[in-house]
């Protein structure tokens, strides 16, 4: 396997891990306030639809976005309402906004464009185009000398090779994520904010005896968890797809929940995370690589499953131990 | 006669008469769903114009999942639908059940295949390798990288069979030319998931393609989309796809499973049942899309070239290898 190669893989690989890393980040934020999130699926698919929908009616992709988020945002309040204020069960409102929403977007979008549950295609500005940065060697360069993108870039020096390839050219949201990490951290440990909301995870009755809202704290866990998804979705249909799918998620939002139990609920760990499921994903379009890496062919699906796999080990308690916020799941009740 | 009698008697001709009134055709959509802007979307723009011409109208149905083919056949059938056609190679097995059930209606399948066709089944089958192998030649005369990229949809031999074509095609210009072919999947869902078409194609470019071919139904959209914007040429497949991308869709490969319908549809009651009917080039089954889209993109040289071999392959001179003949492909590996 030559370099360009996996430079490519892993330029694949940060496409993937995108959503994941986006949705890992907004379950982290609502688990560690102890509000268990498996919505994440239906909440993303959600911000899909809309976005592309109303980015291509408004033909601008960043109203496309505030009305994705804006849903997911919706769809997160309904969840706080019924976790939270009502101390329902988390799991079931999560699961009944992923099932309430698998149906709906089809529906509404069979209503609106008539093209059998799908969005029309997005062009011009009404998609995240990918960011080309400075020095590197971008589409603009190629229409220039009349050269394709990928031979330029394979001409290149090395280090060209790395910063235009794998750092440069992704759409905005990419970066937007991957600052998210390091905010994330600040945010949870070295603010007040944060260490309340990891307080009011691990035991919400000395948050409480301090004098600060509980519930108030966990509203706020689930609506940045609801922005967040937001972001998933539109990255999904506007960045890197041009128009929404049925059930374009995929199951992304669970490999999320996988992922975010595998990061053990840290936001560094997190991006690891879903960067190597990023990886698994990305090897599983390029068979042929592993194929000449490791002298045998392994099964795609394989592939597909490992993250899954390497959940349950993790879970099994073989490779440290995962343990998670220790309120998680329980509502907070004041007075008995 | 008893009233009892004549009641029954009465009862029994409006049933027969209901039955003759409502011999509307149905058509029933495979799961890559009714817009895949492809292989199914053809079957819909066959039984429109079937419509529009006769003023008819026809039942339809897009299934949601696996387990809705028997119960759709059988509704139709009890409907009276007259005949029933589905759209699909997964569709053979369902009608070789239902079929026996109702001896009056006539089923009929595109792409399917069966060991022995009831006498109220007809089986549509293409030449896709054919017009795969027309596609091919094209796409490695415009090629400038020496490599052509192949995407299909669910890994089934139907598929192969399209990526075979394609690969003699190619190397029949270019015998050097390196073929690149992907999957989508193996399960029927990836006849709709553009996201992974999308990035099948990104990497294939990685790889060095600069044509590439999608006969993957609905996950089609995202190769298009992809090499548009990445600046490479595509083959759409089924319908023509030529309009979507106008100027970057090299040409599409037609499988004019719109007439096949329209076809069945106008044939109705009368339709011939009982076999095989195959389409290539001969009958304008299969083709190759040449419109204003693409006018640009396709030289006098590919032109002569295509007409050459269509006319060869069409009076026997030119034998494209089949890939259901040994389940394998001479030029290619899978």
């Amino acid at each position: 396997m030559d370099f360009l190669t996996l430079l490519q893989v892993l330029d694949t690989t940060i496409r993937f891990a995108t959503p994941l890393l986006l949705a890992c980040l907004a379950g982290l934020y609502s688990e560690r306030a102890g509000i268990f999130d498996i919505g994440l699926e239906g909440k993303m698919l959600a911000a899909a639809f809309f976005s592309a929908a109303v980015a291509y009616t408004s033909g601008n992709v960043w109203i496309g976005l505030l009305a994705g988020v804006a849903v997911s945002v919706l769809l997160s309040i309904l969840h706080g309402l019924a976790s939270i204020t009502f101390r329902g069960n988390q799991l079931i409102s999560g699961l009944a906004i992923t099932m309430l929403v698998g149906g709906m977007t089809v529906l509404v979008a069979q209503d609106w464009f008539k093209q059998g549950g799908r969005t029309p295609q997005l062009e011009g500005a009404a998609r995240f185009e990918p960011i080309t940065l400075p020095f590197a060697i971008g589409p603009a360069d190629a229409e220039a000398k009349g050269e394709q993108l990928s031979k330029l870039i394979a001409e290149a020096s090395p280090l060209q090779q790395i910063y235009s390839e794998l750092i440069s050219g992704h759409p905005i949201l990419v970066y937007l994520a991957l600052a998210l990490v390091p905010l994330t951290w600040w945010v949870l440990f070295r603010t007040r904010f944060g260490l309340r909301l990891r307080a009011v995870g691990e035991n919400p009755a000395s948050v409480d005896t301090a004098g600060v809202s509980v519930v108030s704290l966990r509203y706020s866990a689930v609506l940045i968890c609801g922005v967040l998804c937001g972001l998933a979705g539109a990255y999904l249909a506007t960045a890197m797809q041009a128009g929404f799918v049925k059930d374009m998620t995929t199951g992304r939002g669970y490999i999320a929940l996988a992922a975010l139990i595998f990061a053990k609920w840290r936001p560094w760990y997190a991006l690891w995370t879903t960067l190597l499921f990023g990886l698994f994903q990305a090897l599983e379009l390029r068979t042929d690589v592993i194929e000449n890496v490791i002298g045998m062919a392994v099964q795609s699906q394989l592939l597909g499953a490992l993250p899954y796999i390497l959940t349950v080990v993790i879970l099994a308690g073989f490779v440290g131990k995962a343990i998670p916020p220790r309120a998680g799941g329980q509502p907070y009740v004041k007075e008995r | 006669m008893t009233l009892m009698q004549k009641f029954l008697g009465a009862a029994a001709a409006v049933a027969l008469s209901a039955g003759a009134v409502a011999a509307e055709p149905a058509l029933i959509f495979d799961l890559g769903g009714k817009f895949d802007k492809s292989f199914n979307e053809a079957a819909f723009n066959g039984a429109s114009r079937w419509a529009e011409e006769t003023g008819g109208k026809f039942l339809e149905i897009e299934l949601q999942s696996e387990a809705q083919r028997e119960q759709a056949l059988r509704r139709f059938a009890e409907a009276g639908a007259n005949p029933v056609i589905t759209t699909g190679f997964a569709f053979a097995t369902p009608v070789e059940a239902v079929a026996g059930d109702y001896p009056d209606t006539k089923f009929v399948n595109i792409d399917g295949w069966m060991p022995e066709v009831p006498s109220n089944v007809q089986l549509i089958g293409f030449q896709e390798h054919e017009g795969s192998y027309l596609v091919g030649m094209m796409a490695a005369m415009a090629s400038k990288s020496g490599t052509v990229g192949f995407i299909g949809g669910m890994d089934i031999p139907l598929i192969r069979h399209f990526g075979c074509g394609y690969a003699q095609g190619a190397k029949a210009v270019n015998p050097d030319i390196k073929v690149v072919t992907n999957m989508t999947g193996t399960t029927p869902a990836a006849w709709n998931d553009p996201v992974k078409g999308s990035e099948l194609t990104k990497a294939q470019i990685g790889q060095g393609a600069d044509v590439v071919y999608a006969a993957a139904g609905g996950t089609g959209v995202g190769v298009l989309q992809t090499a548009a914007d990445e600046g490479i040429l595509s083959i759409g497949v089924d319908s023509n796809q030529n309009h979507l991308h106008s100027g970057k869709v090299l040409t599409s490969m037609l499988k004019r499973v719109d007439v096949a319908v329209y076809n069945s549809m106008k044939a109705g009651a009368d339709l011939e049942t009982g076999g095989f009917t195959i389409l290539g080039l001969a009958e304008e089954g299969v083709g190759v899309a040449m419109d204003e889209h693409n006018a640009a993109l396709v030289t006098e040289d590919m032109k002569a070239a295509v007409e050459e071999a269509r006319a060869k392959i069409i009076s026997g001179d030119l034998k494209v290898e089949a890939y259901y003949t040994n389940d394998s492909c001479p030029v290619h590996q899978f």
